[in-house]
């Protein structure tokens, strides 16, 4: 196993635009994604999954697959010495499927085998009596149908408690009159498909027993200690017995913050005592891992004739799919974003998950705000036509802004520069209109040569959304960092933060680097092992979470080696928590506390689009974006996560839907599920609004999210105005532009 | 297009030996008629820069040059390119020095997660040995095959601009 640290720096302290510490290795085919890794005697896993999306699950037997030629081990549920069931946050998920399967795809039974097609061979032997259930696939019957899951695992945690089966969670917010009216109502109903993260790299892992009835998982993983907190109870065995290790991590996104091969992977190697490697395909990787939930959303929005909001009533549907996974959360984000970055006095939210046997979901990124936000800015558009106000003046006149409140009664404390963000948005220059006759190659549907631009049309859009910061309603949110200095003069950082890509590792070696003054800064292998948790990988929490830990263990660490007489070795560790949130009450929504979420970070974009009226197409001509970003530790770094998270909006409002039927995945490969090309995605012009937050370290903000809650609406908000149409479904299809 | 000798397909021939120059070395092999070229790489000479995203040639992360022209390495058989000259990620530097692409991509914040990048940097050097000075709108279509989750792709096209020569 690769024992390498990161090359050493130059340069680069918070705020400065320090080229990524893995670019080299990146660059070059060096860095090792977890797909690359090897150990000698090595096996290959493979997961046997279930056809059906609901089905009793009778005898499964192994025999005909246990003596193939190369097979080691066959394992079911049977085989697990410890826990049966898992959970992010709920242990409703079985490791191996018993008595039933809930969704198409969950795993059944594993192989380990020599060789990776030997293990494939093994798997089509066994044979699994399922007797197929009538699959749960509407969610909005869910609450009418059999109890998907009869011990009813989310109850009991401190939510409303909703007696109606197949609740994940209920959340009603209540504020002010909910009755109250005003001069002017408009209404609508949205849909939001479900999206996938789709990550380059596939899941995979290696994990290796490490002879004293332990084991180490090197995984592409979001979130290593709660990794290892899942993966322990099953393999019965203690914490310590379990290590994680982060192996190169080809993207995130939100879908590898629930398990995939980790148990799998170390049963394998504990019962053959072997290292064993599990790499999923692009079709196994689609059902190997949850989703954005899609929503239905019901929404009223009454002003009073000068365009002041006077009362917003929401109700969101979201389909958790058959587990649990972080939807709880979801649930949760959904109604406090509701509204939108807007202040009002009445509100009545009610947000809903439901248990069904579609595809399970849980984390992507902007988290419960994308869906809400598609909704609350097309209302707002509405809105303005009734009364007929510019859109931007109707979201400036409404504009929520610090002392302003949220509809959970929660007051915005930190920063939150709602109103400035739409005026720089709003200011940036839009291109002028391309002229016609030109190039086909530059006209919706690009080298289809569909079109001499005769039914294209152009439209603006313009969107405005905003997002939490950081775990919320009293999670024990914490970043622990260890700090080693050297007799030499140098310094090594652990911390188990989670690089998915995003950049954390620039941010601490930053700051180490800051606090430190010294260059020569290595960052350890980040892992279970050495330091205590760093949290998830989401939320857009990393950048302040590491930041605030990385420096209190590099302040402590430096007051330790002063008392020291300056000669010795230091090795200190600390942990950083940001300000305590509490839990809504249960019946109200109202915060119980000073707060329930840490912080918010808003943006505001606007888009430019053409439109084949005739064929449907569609061409995102310029986006531009103005973002609250706190203060940027790396200026570049942020940039890169405005433009790449503004694609994967695009993504959504243009292309991008898992297709089920009966529950089955119908669409689960790259020539099936679009994500967006350098066709499809024009270059972002973006600004960067650096307030400092109070709360955080160094007054930085986490800037992932955002873009992917606003680009969404942004993009529609464009077709609607190219089109006319209504468009209050994502993704947009071409017969939803033309009418059929 | 590229012509290429099918014989050893025919069905007598189970395993095939075949001689391939990979990143200037020459390597006699023995393979199956089905293998991939990815898997030839990755699997029995150990060249993982060259990664595997989709399985159906959908996103370019396994592309490599074959006789200095860009191809998705999971297109090809391994028993395709005998007599062939392939280049990786791997085989780009010289002397330890990295390619102009290389260095733009580091320099111009043209990765994340980076699991893309080569097949990126392969398909941009490909681009760039065809058309040296390409427009912006020429580097967009050439790297059309090529999917990014983390980027938004701008400042690929930045960094391919860049190591062609132009101001960004």
């Amino acid at each position: 196993m690769s024992e390498a640290t990161v090359p050493k720096l130059e340069l680069g302290r918070v705020g400065e635009s320090l080229p990524r510490v893995d670019g080299i290795p990146k660059v070059t085919g060096e860095f090792a994604y977890s797909s690359d890794l090897q150990a000698a005697g090595m096996l290959w896993g493979h997961t046997v999954r279930s056809p059906h999306a609901h089905a009793r699950v009778g005898t499964i037997d192994i025999s005909a697959a246990v003596g193939m030629p190369g097979v080691h081990a066959v394992l079911t549920h049977e085989d697990i010495p410890g826990e049966k069931r898992y959970g992010l946050e709920f242990q409703d998920q079985p490791v191996l499927a018993y008595e039933r399967v809930r969704y198409f795809g969950e795993p059944v039974a594993l192989v380990a085998a020599e060789h990776p097609e030997q293990a494939r061979r093994a798997a089509e032997r066994i044979r699994v009596e399922y007797e197929p259930l009538e699959p749960l696939v509407d969610p909005e019957r869910a609450t009418e149908a059999e109890p998907l899951h009869p011990d009813r695992p989310t109850m009991g945690h401190g939510y409303r408690d909703d007696p109606r089966p197949n609740i994940v969670r209920s959340l009603v917010i209540r504020q002010g009159d909910p009755a109250a009216e005003g001069d002017v109502a408009v209404s609508g109903v949205y849909e939001i498909g479900i999206q996938d993260q789709a990550f380059l790299g596939p899941e995979s892992g290696l994990a290796v027993p490490d002879g004293e009835g332990g084991v180490d998982v090197y995984v592409a993983t979001q979130w290593l200690h709660v990794d290892r907190d899942q993966v322990a109870p099953c393999l019965n065995l203690k914490p310590e017995q379990v290590r994680i290790h982060l192996a190169g991590v080809g993207g995130a996104f939100g879908g590898r913050e629930d398990l995939s091969m980790q148990i799998h992977g170390a049963l394998l190697a504990l019962h053959t005592n072997r290292p064993v490697k599990i790499v999923y395909n692009r079709e196994e990787s689609f059902v190997g891992h949850i989703h954005r939930h899609p929503a239905k959303i019901w929404a009223e929005h009454r002003a009073s004739r000068d365009g002041r909001l006077v009362n917003v009533r929401v109700r969101i549907l979201l389909d958790g799919g058959a587990y649990a996974s972080s939807s709880t959360a979801v649930t949760s984000n959904a109604a406090s974003f509701a509204v939108g970055p807007y202040a009002v006095d009445n509100a009545l939210i009610e947000s809903t998950c439901v248990y069904t046997n579609n595809p399970p979901c849980g984390a992507m990124r902007g988290f419960g705000a994308v869906q809400v936000c598609f909704a609350h800015e097309a209302q707002m558009d509405k809105l303005a036509e009734a009364l007929d106000i510019d859109p931007i003046e109707l979201r400036l006149l409404n504009a929520l802004g610090p002392g302003g409140s949220l509809p959970t009664g929660q007051t915005i404390t930190g920063t939150l520069p709602v109103a400035d963000v739409i005026r720089r948005a709003a200011a940036l220059d839009v291109p002028e209109a391309e002229e016609l006759p030109r190039d086909p190659m530059r006209l919706p549907g690009g080298s289809g040569n569909t079109t001499r631009g005769e039914g294209v049309r152009r439209g603006v859009g313009f969107a405005v959304g905003f997002k939490n910061i950081g775990y919320s309603e009293g999670f024990d949110d914490y970043t622990a960092a260890r700090v080693q200095l050297h007799a030499d003069g140098s310094a090594t950082v652990h911390c188990a933060a989670a690089e998915v890509g995003q950049g954390v590792a620039n941010v601490i070696l930053q700051v180490a680097r800051t606090e430190l003054g010294v260059r020569d800064v290595a960052l350890a292998p980040h892992t279970t092992a050495t330091v205590d948790s760093a949290g998830s990988a989401s939320a857009s929490r990393m950048t302040w979470m590491v930041s605030g830990a990385v420096r209190d263990a590099c302040r402590a660490a430096l007051e330790e080696w002063d008392k020291k007489g300056r000669s010795l070795e230091v090795d200190v560790e600390r942990i950083y928590r940001h300000p305590r949130t509490t839990p809504l009450d249960p019946e109200t929504g109202q915060v119980t506390g000073e707060r329930a979420h840490v912080a918010y970070a808003c943006a505001a974009m606007r888009v430019v689009a053409e439109v084949d009226v005739e064929l449907g197409l569609t061409r995102v001509v310029w986006i531009g974006t103005a973002q609250d970003v706190g203060h940027a530790v790396n200026p570049q770094a942020v940039q890169g996560q405005i433009e790449g998270g503004t694609a994967q909006g695009l993504g959504l409002a243009l292309m991008e839907e898992i297709q089920t039927r009966d529950g089955l995945i119908t669409n689960a490969s790259f020539t099936d599920y679009l994500i967006p090309t350098t066709l499809d995605m024009p270059p972002v012009v973006s600004e960067l609004i650096e307030e400092a937050e109070p709360d955080a370290p160094y007054g930085v903000k986490g800037v992932g999210e955002p873009p992917t809650v606003v680009s969404t609406p942004a993009v529609v908000a464009a077709l609607r105005a190219a089109t006319g149409r209504e468009l209050s479904r994502v993704p947009v299809r071409p017969d939803d532009i033309v009418g059929l | 297009m590229l012509a290429l000798s099918f014989s050893l397909c025919r069905k007598e021939l189970a395993v095939g030996q075949v001689s391939i120059t990979v990143n200037g070395a020459e390597h006699i092999l023995e393979l199956e008629p089905r293998e991939l070229l990815v898997y030839v790489l990755r699997e029995r000479l150990g060249l993982t820069g060259t990664n595997v995203g989709c399985d159906t040639s959908s996103c370019g992360a396994c592309t490599v040059l074959l006789d200095g022209e860009s191809v998705k390495s999971c297109t090809l058989l391994g028993v395709q390119v005998d007599g062939h000259e392939i280049t990786t990620i791997e085989g780009l530097a010289t002397n330890g020095t990295m390619h102009p692409v290389q260095e733009a991509f580091h320099e111009q914040h043209g990765l994340q997660c980076g699991y893309c990048t080569p097949g990126f940097i392969m398909a941009a050097v490909s681009l760039l040995d065809e058309t040296p000075n390409p427009s912006e709108e020429e580097i967009r279509h050439a790297l059309e095959g090529n999917l990014c989750r983390c980027t938004g792709y701008q400042n690929i096209v930045r960094a391919v601009q860049a190591a062609a020569g132009v101001e960004v």
